[in-house]
Formats: structure tokens, sequence, C-alpha cells
């Protein structure tokens, strides 16, 4: 892991990439700070960041477009899969040197609050809690990105694929508010169940994985139907308002700290990054 | 040793590679031989590790490539078809790398660095992009990687595809000065490339093993009952009334007659010494004097062309002691 990790940087030191992404980064924090903390005068560092989140829209593809997808199309991932190291190493390695090229350029934003400290009362702690959720939300969306990238040869298509589950996990949220009536809730929880179902076949190359996946999911709704049907009304508002990674990030802003939003973003890093060890196998198994 | 057993490898109803199992010895080099689409680059990813089998097995040294893939792919180095490479690097950092990836000690990078370098005779350009190196030196860095660690087995896959006719003489004689210390293992389509470096080849047609033995052997297999180049002082007519005499020539085809001599090429049936024989005798009682009289051996070329034409018919694989 620690070679492929060195690896990356390397390649990130020779390219643009990782200069314009971390540029991009401070710019749009140091906007945002401007704009709330400055010319308003808001002690609150937090309104800042939470102002920043749509900038991980066009950030997080940027970072991650290239991550898998090229190795793919320059056929260099047969190297790494030759080479004495696991699967898992490999993912890691990947994922540790993109968390490097976000969280450094965040470490000069960690100086913000204590400037605006000297100049004003700024409740550091909310500042500093909400700026620590900031770089799990990263970090979760990193991995997201990094998933889809394995997904394709291609750059421009991971991008896209990323802006686009960027944009969904955005506004979700709002999505969910414009979703009411049962009938409307089993269609689209049928059309996320076969999202899934997929995902598990484009993951397991079988047929009968996605069959199966499908079909569990279309057995859960109508359980839920038939346990209790009220559910089904407002079930995708309220999935969607408990997987979005930036509803929970606004908890923080608002001065909170919840360590469960901190534990969710950690999950969701888990489980993508277990998906793109399970993309990286595959290619083993299927040439 | 690696001692490939059933290997077979198959994509849906598809299948690439087709129960083929042999067992290579250290200290050799073999070539492994088969028209495009084949079954040897899977054959050779499968054997690497890199891609996994449907069934059958694969050992290094007794390692299995599949259950204890760390150890055994310590044993290889492996240059795939498409050398892969990071443009954006130099030969030195990439070879770096992949040096820390193999878990090479510390304090041994330098020196294996250095030593690939000077193997593959890369110095003078170990500090400028790979991108901007040419196709001859990209192999070279491709092959650098797979010496790096010392393995005892080096794997190349169409080594010289795409290469011009000088650097495919130069990493021609590459691969014959790593035979003699490494074992190599080298596929190719191109014959007269095996014939001048390999000590035995592996036949694959249509995801089977079809031969396996020496390319001499192959070469002799089909010298028998095939074809005799025949130069004697006589005449066509006189040729022709000789031959007559000899039950084991069944055709006469003239090639040159001028001057009292003439050329033919002879299909015999039999023994081809035996035919020899039965011609020496016919032109001595006749009292023609026999200026050539060669065996025609059939080249590599025929014999992979005979092989690999044919359609598969589930027939076991010819192996040294058949031959």
């Amino acid at each position: 892991m620690k070679a492929i990790f060195k690896h990356e940087l390397s390649l990130y030191s020779h390219g643009l990439l990782a200069y314009v992404f971390g540029a991009f980064l401070l710019e749009f924090i140091g906007l945002g700070a401007m704009l709330y903390n400055i010319n308003r005068a808001v002690a609150n560092f937090e309104y800042a960041l939470g102002s920043f989140c749509i900038g991980f829209i066009a950030l997080v593809p940027l970072l991650t477009m290239r991550v898998v997808a090229e190795e793919k199309k320059q056929k260099t991932d047969q190297l790494l899969s030759l080479l004495p190291i696991t699967s898992t190493d490999i993912v890691l390695g990947k994922y540790f040197a993109m968390a490097l090229v976000f969280i450094a350029p965040m470490l000069v934003a960690c100086v913000y609050p204590f400037i605006f400290s000297l100049y004003g009362d700024v409740y550091l702690p909310s500042a500093y809690g909400a700026l620590i959720a900031f770089v799990f939300l990263g970090l979760a969306l990193i991995s997201i990105g990094m998933f889809i990238s394995s997904l394709t040869e291609s750059q421009g298509m991971a991008a896209g694929l990323c802006v686009a589950a960027m944009l969904l996990c955005y506004y979700a949220s709002s999505l969910a508010d414009q979703i009411s009536g049962k009938f409307v809730n089993v269609v689209v929880l049928l059309v996320l169940g076969g999202l899934l179902a997929l995902l598990a076949n484009k993951l397991t190359a079988s047929g009968l994985a996605g069959g199966t996946v499908f079909a569990l999911c279309a057995a859960a709704v109508a359980a839920v139907g038939m346990a209790k049907p009220s559910l089904l009304e407002s079930a995708v508002p309220t999935l969607m308002k408990t997987l979005s990674p930036f509803e929970r990030f606004y908890t923080f802003v608002n001065g909170v700290f919840d360590v469960t939003g901190i534990v969710y973003y950690i999950s969701v890093a888990v489980f993508f990054l277990f998906l793109c060890v399970q993309c990286w196998e595959k290619k083993r198994y299927n040439g | 040793m690696i001692a490939v057993e059933h290997l077979t490898k198959r994509y849906g109803s598809f299948t690439a590679v087709d129960d083929i199992s042999f067992t290579l010895e250290q200290g050799h080099i073999y070539g492994f031989l088969g028209p495009n689409g084949a079954g040897k680059s899977t054959t050779m990813n499968m054997m690497t590790g890199c891609l996994a089998a449907t069934a059958g097995s694969v050992t290094i040294d007794g390692l299995d490539i599949f259950e204890q893939a760390r150890e055994a792919k310590k044993l290889l180095g492996y240059l795939p078809e498409i050398p892969p490479l990071y443009p954006e690097q130099t030969p030195e950092e990439y070879l770096r790398f992949v040096a820390e990836a193999k878990g090479l000690p510390k304090a041994q990078i330098d020196a294996q660095v250095a030593k690939a370098l000077a193997e593959t005779r890369l110095e003078p350009m170990a500090n400028r992009l790979i991108r901007h190196l040419s196709k001859g030196y990209r192999q070279r860095v491709g092959i650098a990687q797979a010496l790096l660690g010392d393995p005892h087995y080096i794997i190349l896959d169409e080594p010289t595809v795409g290469l011009d006719p000088l650097q495919i003489i130069e990493i021609r004689d590459l691969i014959h000065e790593l035979g003699q210390t490494h074992t190599v293992i080298l596929s190719s389509h191109i014959l007269s490339e095996v014939q001048a470096i390999c000590e035995s080849v592996l036949i694959i047609a249509h995801g089977k093993l079809v031969a396996f033995d020496t390319p001499q052997n192959l070469e002799n297999r089909l010298t028998s009952g095939g074809r005799l180049t025949l130069s004697a002082d006589c005449s066509a007519e006189a040729l022709h009334r000789i031959l007559a005499a000899v039950p084991a020539v069944c055709d006469c085809r003239l090639l040159t007659a001028e001057e009292g001599r003439c050329k033919a090429q002879l299909e015999i049936t039999g023994d081809a010494a035996e035919a020899c024989r039965a011609l020496f005798f016919a032109f001595a009682k006749a009292e023609t004097a026999i200026l050539q009289l060669t065996p025609e051996k059939a080249d590599l070329e025929n014999i992979f062309i005979e092989l690999t034409d044919a359609q598969p018919d589930g027939k076991e694989p010819r192996h040294e002691s058949d031959l």
C-alpha cells in the first residue's frame, strides 16, 4: 500500500491536477469566508463551509475521474495486478493519496477561524467541529467518486457520472420534497431497486445476482407495504434525507457536533472502497 | 519449475483456454507460439496471476499462483503485450516504484534499479520522461521492470511486436542474454523469432496445446514420408525411366533440365532413408551420377500451419514423447 501511495503522490506532483484542485478548494472556502465572515462580519466560519459544499459537485469529479479509469485505459492496471500486492492495498493506496491531496489545502483553511478569532468573538469549537466534519464529508464523497471511476475506462464518462451522483447527493433533500403519494414512492423505490440490481450485475457480471438484488428490493417494498402501508407514503423522502451526506453536514454547520454523522461518513467511505476492491477483483476474474 | 495443470478459462460459453497442461524447467528459453486469438496471452495472464482461471492450477516452484499469490509473484517477472508504463514518469522513477511494490528491501532498491537499467541498456534514457521514449526503449523499460527482484522466471508476451527490424534484433539479443541467467518464456506469432531464440516450443491453437518440443524435433517430425530434391547427370527422359524402377517414388516434378543435367522434386512414400537407398542403387545400375539427393525438411512454418490450421478436435496435445 505504501508503494502505491507514494507512487500516486508522485503522479500528482508531476501533473497540475492536485495543484488545481487545492487552488479551487481554497478559493471556494476563501470566497465563502470573505462573503460571510468579512463582508457581513459574521463570526461563524462554519457558514462559509456550509455555503461552499456545492463546490464538491465540481471538485470531487476533478480529483477522482482519472484515479482508476486512467489505469484501465493505459493498461497499467495489469502491472498493479501482477505485483505482489493485494487489491485492497491498491485501492487504499490510491484513496489515501487522494485524501492527502484533499487534506493538505484543508490544513491551510484551518488557520482561518484562528485568524478571525484575533479580530472578533469566534466560537472556535463549533468552527473546528464543522471543519472536521467537512473533511469527513469530502473523504466520503471522494470514495464515491473513486468507485465511479473504477466502473469505466473513460475519464470523461467517470467525471460525468460523478457530477450526476454529486448533484443527486446535493439536491436529494429538495428532490425528496417533490415525491409524495404511495404510488410514486413505490415506483421510485422500485427504480432505485433496479439501479442497485444493475450495479450488482456490473460488479459480479452475473444476471442472477442482479435479478436476486431486484427481487429482494421488490420483496422488501411489498413487505413494508403489507406490514405498515403508511410508511410508503413518505418512504423515499425519508430515505433520501437520511442518506444525503450534505444534509447531515448542515447539522455541523448549525453548531452541533453529530458523532453519528462522522460515523455515517466513515461508513460511506468504507462501503464504496469495498465496492472499489470488488470492481478491481472482478477484472481479475472477467478479464 | 512452472507446472501448469488442466488450466481452463471460459468467458460464458466461449472457452479461451481449454485444459492445458505442461511443465517448464529452469534454465531454458521457451517459445509460446500460436496465431492471434489462440489463447497465448490469456494463458500467460493466468500463469502470472493477473487473471483467475476457471479451472486448473499454476504452481511456481511449488507455490500456487492463486492461493499463495504474494510469494509466487515474487518469483515471476512479466512483460504484458502492451508494456504497462506511466508516461509521465521517467524510467528510473517507474522502476523505483515497481521495486518498492515488489517488496524489495530499501537498501537493495538503488542497486536493483541500476542493474535493471544496465541490463536493458537504458542508462542514457533513465531520466527522460517515458512519453518521450521510442517504442523500442519503452519495451526495454517494460522488460526492466520484469527483471527487478531477480525473478527466476521472466515471461514476455510478444516483446518485439510493433518494433522496427533494428529494434527487433536488439530485443532478441537482450532476450538471448537474459536466457543465460533466467528461465525465459516468450510468446510470439513470429516463427523465425522463436526458431532463432527458443530451445523449446509450445504451440497453442484454439485454446489447446497442440505441440511441445524443440524446434529441431518438430522439424524432424515431418521429414520422413515427405519430399526429396534430386539432381542427376542425365536427361529428363532418362530420369523418368530410372525413377519408374523405384516404387517408393510416387511423383516427380521436374524443376530444371539443361545441358544433360536435371533437377527434380520427388514425392516419396515410406521412410526417407529407405527411398534414398533405393534411388542410389537405381541410378548406380543405370550408371548415372547423382549430384544431389536431399530430404526436404519441413520448416517450423509448415509445422505451425499444419498444427494450428486444424479445427479443434478434442485430441490430447502431442508431447515430446509422442513426436
